[in-house]
């Protein structure tokens, strides 16, 4: 029987795996977007297996407009990747630091 | 008159030429152009503001009053009294001149240029017409953003850190005016002028207040000492934005004095005016010898302005001293005028100052004195100038520069010979940094090479110099109409000093 | 009853004209610039006559009436306005006469000048602001005047303003006498307070007249425990007015320098006029100078030193201007010590007097300036009395008058000064009494030996009449004579425009004393206009021995200053008449005596060490280590620690997305771990 829990513990892999994938990756920026996406998933897993377990619809809803936003975002993210890899012939996250203060 | 807002247009009508510059000035002719005629209307729309105003009855009048913000009980409210007549002809007559003295100077970026000094007069006329505290503030800080603006791309080599130390120096006093201000607010429930100063108020409040407002308008007038800012803005401004800097915003520091410190905290003012006029006095005498040693000329109009407008702080503290200790209400009146007219006066004498210093500016791009010398030789007439406004600078009797000096003296002697003696100091000390800067400008023989080419004034130059002198003569041969003007409003401002708020 | 237009264009009439001079002057010439202005002064100069004879013979009121209020605050006003009595209009007939003779001299002294328009419009304003300074009936007006005159004076000593020296005096000139007007400007203030709250003359001085008022008792404590009289306080620093225009010692540096100016405002300005002021001034506020007897003590001693040590110094010059420079000095030291003594009309007697012979003395020096191609020094001239015989006599009467030679102008009026300072038992008479006698033996002393040395004797300059050539003098060289002593041509008398003054101002140097000295001195001439206290009235006193002017000069054979008088005269024809060498021989004798004298008491040394240069080294000091160290230094300061602070803090924004990630989770681990915290503790 596959309850609840197993749902919420399958989230929860998944987001500790997209932090550690922020964290831990130091070459590339499409993995970033990737472990983006892979947040996003792992919510959107909760937010499946709650409105199941609750019986409310809505949570099923917020997935999709969820879904929605980050198809877009990942278009954006990936135009933005685009043009910065033309800009700067690397996408390599440690050249990236115009930030710094 | 009634129906027409005139207030508001005198407001409005700089600002809406500016945008109008701004979206057709493309061509610099048509910006300058625009600009004259936008301020040249300014001009003659405050005409009747002067002659219309009632002097007889004084009080405030052209009254405008729109809801604002009604969350706060804040109004889009104007009036104006004699006080702030004198001092928005005097914008709207200064800004006419600097346009015109902007005219050949500034080649680059004209239209933004212009349209900015349009934006500051609106933003003058707004502080010396608002009745309200929270507009008198907007106005009161939207105008440090053109004058930025102006330092900040038309300056000097070191403009980036001259228009720092002005936006942040002046940002800082005025912050402190709105914590006041905000108190003042909860403790009245709405922002009229007139509100806040029939509220009672305790000593340890008004002294609170008293110091916020301080360091607001100390810092703008500036008094010694936190007067730094002046001299570095000025030396890195372009000429009209000196012209406007000296001439008008320093204005505002004392008219803050009067129509904020004054009313809303008299007893606090009582109390610490020994503050204030001991800051004067060392003005006075500290400023006198820093002016003497500058090498630079705008440096040194710059220092003068400081011990200039130390005048007006003492007259305008000195009378409270003469109302409350001395029961003298005559001198205090003298005090106050003495103060009013020494701002309008100071007015005409340096924004001519830094424009003849924009004359020779324009021919060598130097602003060190040692680069001239013998320029009389070359230039008469500009050089028969000269002296004419340096003689006023040192406070020559018939001219404007004579006659506030003059009254606050002649009050400070009453309320304490000693501080006088110091302040009468000025007419030894403002005497000879400012014939030294003649002689080594204007006197002697022609040193410099360049100088020797120099061309005597062309007709814009002219215009402006010649409209300086006409003022700063007509003020100093007969200075009736101006007291006249502003008398029945210092009465009042002296009635209220005589009640206490605690 | 005198009419008050007529007055308003006495005054305007040298206005319009400098005016139309100065800002026209350019456009309509030489000629007309001259004319318009001599035709302002000489309307001023016939319609004062004409209000002195008025006054005198006509029997008109005493004027006094306001023309427009200049400012009108509380119960202080100012106005402008005229006071006309005997004593205003003495002063404007002196000024305007002077003026006129000047402006005609003129014509002939600048001809050759570059700024002859210029000059006439100098001249003519400062008519124009003398005359609203004499005719004043307030404290503001006269302030007015006082101020203007010295802006005349200002721009007509640095009238060539290309001489270092000349743009250097002037600036001392104005600097010296805002010395003055700052104490001017405090006894203002003092009247304005003490009595009576007005400004009017009129009602200061019957404030400080009324008995109920107790002016002369009156006191106030400036400092605590010190009561001084009010009196004293405002009319001393009225007197240091009087000081800087004066030119009374220690104030009294500015006017030998002011030479630098061409000569006819040296006799007009710096002679006749101006430098008069402040004694008219003390003579108009005589009313209050009666109350307070410290005042008078002050003024007497100022007077005195100035009358015996500046005169000493005119013995040693050797610049002919500067010579009469120094006796000007001298002379107006004997007017303050009349003053001092409440000979307020013997002061003002002796200015009078003082006005025509000194013009005339300077503009004769200005004569033989010419004639010499601007040379001044007296030891490159001698014998010119061949060359110039008008130069030469009018010379004499001048200085005879000057030296009080019985009979003459200055005769009775420094007389009447030296027995007036005898009669008096004021504090410090005593040293007055032997200053003025003593300064009798240097006035003649300096005088003849300016005779002496430039007229008499041997030429001592050279004329290379061939190197030069003719068509010398065609262009301007008032600075550049090459040699000195050499000359481009023979010395001759200088032009009609030139002699004429002098013989219009000889007439008066020596006949205007013994007209006059009756009705002004011991005569009720000056009416109700000079106010002495009974006790104080050494002139009545003197009056007593007065049996007219023809016994007070046979009578002034007997007395001591002639014979003191007659003792310089001699002395000065022995040395430099008859025995050059001797002064060559005195002077390294008296060498201490000599360097003292001719660095002038190192007054100059002193203020320019001090005031000057410690001013400037004082402002530096204020500069550097005020504005720039302490308070920018605050100032940037506070700004250079968030600065710091900031440099610091900014390491944390490492640029890396990564890092921020990391603090995000780490913030909101924090943020939910910190409220779930709270959140349990509440519950429990």
């Amino acid at each position: 029987m596959i309850t609840l829990a197993h749902f919420l513990s399958l989230g929860a892999v998944l987001f500790c795996i997209a932090v550690a994938g922020i964290f831990i990756n130091r070459k590339n920026v499409i993995v970033l977007l990737m472990c983006l996406e892979l947040l996003l998933l792992a919510v959107n897993t909760n937010f499946v297996a709650f409105s199941r377990y609750l019986g409310d619809p809505a949570g099923q809803v917020f997935v999709f407009f969820i879904l929605t936003v980050a198809a877009a975002e990942a278009a954006i993210g990936l135009a933005i990747l685009v043009v910065l890899f033309r800009n700067r012939s690397t996408i390599d996250v440690t050249s990236i630091d115009t930030l710094k203060g | 008159m009634d129906q027409w807002p005139l207030l508001s247009i005198l407001i409005w009508l700089p600002i809406v030429g500016a945008i109008l510059v701004l979206a057709l000035g493309r061509d610099a002719r048509v910006a300058r152009w625009l600009s004259l005629i936008t301020t040249l209307a300014t001009l003659f729309a405050s005409l009747p503001l002067y002659l219309n105003y009632n002097a007889v009855a004084g009080g405030m009048q052209f009254i405008e009053s729109h809801a604002w913000i009604n969350a706060l009980k804040a109004n889009y409210a104007l009036g104006v009294d004699g006080i702030a007549v004198a001092l928005i002809v005097l914008t709207t007559f200064t800004s006419v001149l600097v346009i015109i003295g902007s005219w050949g100077p500034i080649q680059k970026r004209v239209s933004q240029y212009m349209a900015a000094m349009l934006v500051l007069e609106g933003m003058l006329i707004g502080i010396f017409a608002a009745t309200d505290a929270l507009l008198f503030y907007v106005f009161f800080e939207a105008m440090l953003i053109p004058m930025f603006i102006i330092i900040g791309i038309w300056g000097g080599p070191r403009r980036v850190y001259a228009t720092l130390k002005f936006f942040i120096y002046t940002f800082l006093g005025s912050i402190f005016m709105l914590i006041a201000l905000i108190y003042l607010h909860m403790k009245t429930g709405e922002f009229s002028l007139a509100a806040f100063a029939t509220a009672p108020l305790g000593t340890t409040e008004q002294a609170w207040i008293f110091f916020a407002f301080l360091a607001g308008f100390a810092i703008k007038v500036p008094m010694w000492p936190v007067h730094t800012w002046l001299p570095d803005a000025h030396v890195e401004a372009p000429t009209g934005g000196s012209v406007i800097l000296a001439a008008i915003m320093l204005k505002v520091g004392g008219y803050g004095f009067i129509r904020f410190s004054l009313p809303i905290t008299p007893d606090a003012s009582q109390e610490y005016a020994w503050v204030v006029i001991a800051m004067s006095l060392v003005a006075v005498v500290y400023i006198g010898y820093v002016a003497l040693v500058q090498d630079d000329m705008k440096k040194l109009i710059a220092y003068s302005s400081v011990a200039h407008m130390a005048f007006v702080t003492l007259g305008l503290f000195i009378s409270l001293a003469l109302v409350r200790n001395y029961a003298n209400a005559d001198a205090a009146r003298l005090g106050i005028q003495g103060a009013m007219v020494q701002m309008i006066s100071h007015g005409f004498v340096s924004g001519a100052m830094f424009s003849c210093i924009g004359v020779l500016y324009d021919r060598l791009h130097s602003r060190m004195i040692k680069d001239y010398g013998g320029v009389l030789n070359v230039m008469p007439w500009f050089g028969a100038l000269f002296i004419f406004f340096s003689m006023a600078n040192c406070g020559l009797p018939g001219t404007s520069g004579f006659v506030g000096e003059f009254m606050v003296i002649l009050a400070s002697f009453q309320s304490n010979p000693w501080i006088a003696l110091i302040a009468a100091f000025t007419l030894i000390i403002g005497a000879a940094y400012t014939l030294w800067l003649v002689k080594r400008v204007i006197f002697g023989e022609v040193t410099n090479p360049k100088v020797a080419k120099f061309e005597d004034l062309n007709a814009r130059e002219w215009i402006v110099l010649g409209s300086f002198a006409a003022a700063v003569l007509a003020l100093g041969v007969y200075p009736k109409p101006l007291t006249d003007l502003m008398d029945s409003s210092v009465l009042q401002i002296v009635n209220a000093l005589m009640l206490s708020k605690a | 009853m005198l009419d008050k237009n007529i007055l308003l264009t006495i005054v305007l009439a040298p206005l319009a004209g400098a005016l139309l001079a100065g800002l026209f002057g350019k456009r309509i010439g030489r000629v007309a610039s001259h004319s318009v202005t001599i035709a302002g002064v000489a309307l001023s100069c016939v319609l004062s006559c004409q209000v002195l004879y008025q006054l005198v013979w006509g029997g008109a009121e005493v004027f006094n009436q306001n023309v427009y209020t200049w400012f009108e605050v509380g119960g202080t006003s100012a106005h402008v306005g005229f006071l006309i009595d005997r004593l205003t209009a003495m002063m404007m007939v002196v000024v305007t006469f002077v003026s006129l003779m000047v402006h005609v001299y003129t014509i002939g002294y600048m001809a050759e000048d570059d700024g002859y328009q210029r000059f006439f419009s100098y001249i003519a304003l400062f008519t124009f602001s003398m005359l609203m300074l004499v005719m004043s009936n307030n404290f503001l007006q006269l302030f007015f005047g006082w101020e203007a005159v010295g802006l005349v004076s200002y721009l007509l000593i640095g009238f060539w303003y290309k001489r270092p020296t000349a743009i250097f005096a002037n600036m001392k000139a104005f600097v010296v006498n805002r010395v003055g007007d700052f104490g001017f400007l405090l006894g203002i203030a003092g009247v304005l307070l003490w009595f009576g709250g007005s400004l009017d003359y009129q009602a200061v001085f019957n404030h400080a007249q009324d008995p109920s008022m107790d002016m002369a008792g009156r006191t106030v404590e400036l400092i605590a425990g010190h009561p001084w009289h009010v009196a004293t306080i405002v009319c001393v620093c009225l007197f240091i007015g009087a000081m800087g225009k004066s030119a009374q010692v220690p104030l009294h540096v500015w006017l030998p320098d002011s030479m630098e100016g061409p000569t006819p405002i040296s006799a007009l300005i710096h002679a006749a006029t101006m430098v008069t002021a402040g004694i008219f001034m003390v003579a108009r506020m005589s009313p209050l100078f009666e109350l307070s007897e410290t005042a008078l003590t002050f003024v007497l001693v100022i007077g005195a030193t100035t009358a015996l040590f500046t005169g000493l110094i005119g013995v040693v010059q050797n610049d002919i201007k500067r010579v009469v420079a120094y006796s000007t000095l001298s002379q107006l030291g004997y007017m303050t010590v009349a003053l001092g003594v409440s000979a307020y009309s013997a002061g003002v007697f002796h200015l009078m007097t003082h006005a025509f012979f000194k013009a005339l003395l300077f503009l004769g020096a200005g004569s033989v300036i010419i004639a010499m191609h601007h040379e001044q020094d007296m030891r490159h001239m001698g014998g010119l009395r061949k060359q110039m015989p008008i130069t030469w006599i009018t010379m004499w009467l001048g200085s005879l008058a000057l030296a009080g030679a019985p009979g003459f102008a200055g005769f009775f009026s420094k007389d009447a000064i030296i027995e007036a300072v005898g009669e008096s038992h004021r504090l410090g008479a005593g040293y007055a009494y032997f200053c003025v006698l003593a300064g009798v033996f240097i006035t003649a002393l300096y005088s003849f030996r300016l005779l002496y040395m430039t007229f008499h004797g041997k030429p001592r300059y050279v004329v290379d009449e061939h190197k030069h050539g003719h068509g010398h003098d065609t262009h301007d060289d008032h600075h550049g004579h090459h040699e000195p002593g050499h000359l481009a041509h023979a010395p001759h008398e200088s032009p009609w425009v030139v002699t004429l003054p002098l013989v219009l101002l000889a007439i008066p140097s020596v006949l205007i004393g013994f007209l006059t000295i009756g009705p002004m001195l011991y005569g009720d001439y000056f009416g109700s206009a000079i106010h002495v206290a009974g006790h104080n009235d050494v002139l009545g006193e003197l009056a007593h021995h007065f049996h007219g002017a023809l016994a007070m000069t046979l009578h002034g054979f007997k007395q001591w200053p002639f014979w003191i008088a007659l003792a310089g005269f001699a002395t000065a024809t022995w040395i430099w008449l008859f025995n050059p060498s001797i002064a060559d021989k005195a002077e390294n004798a008296l060498k201490p005596v000599h360097t003292m004298l001719s660095n002038k008491y190192w007054f100059d040394d002193l203020y320019q060490a001090l005031l000057a240069r410690g001013g400037v080294s004082f402002g530096r000091g204020l500069w550097r280590g005020g504005d720039a160290a302490l308070i920018d230094g605050a100032i940037n300061g506070s700004a250079s620690i968030v600065d710091q602070f900031s440099a610091i803090v900014r390491r944390v924004q490492s640029g890396y997305l990564y890092h921020y990630a990391f603090a995000m989770i780490l913030g909101l681990i924090l943020l939910l771990g910190g409220s779930w915290w709270v959140f349990t503790r509440a519950a429990v």
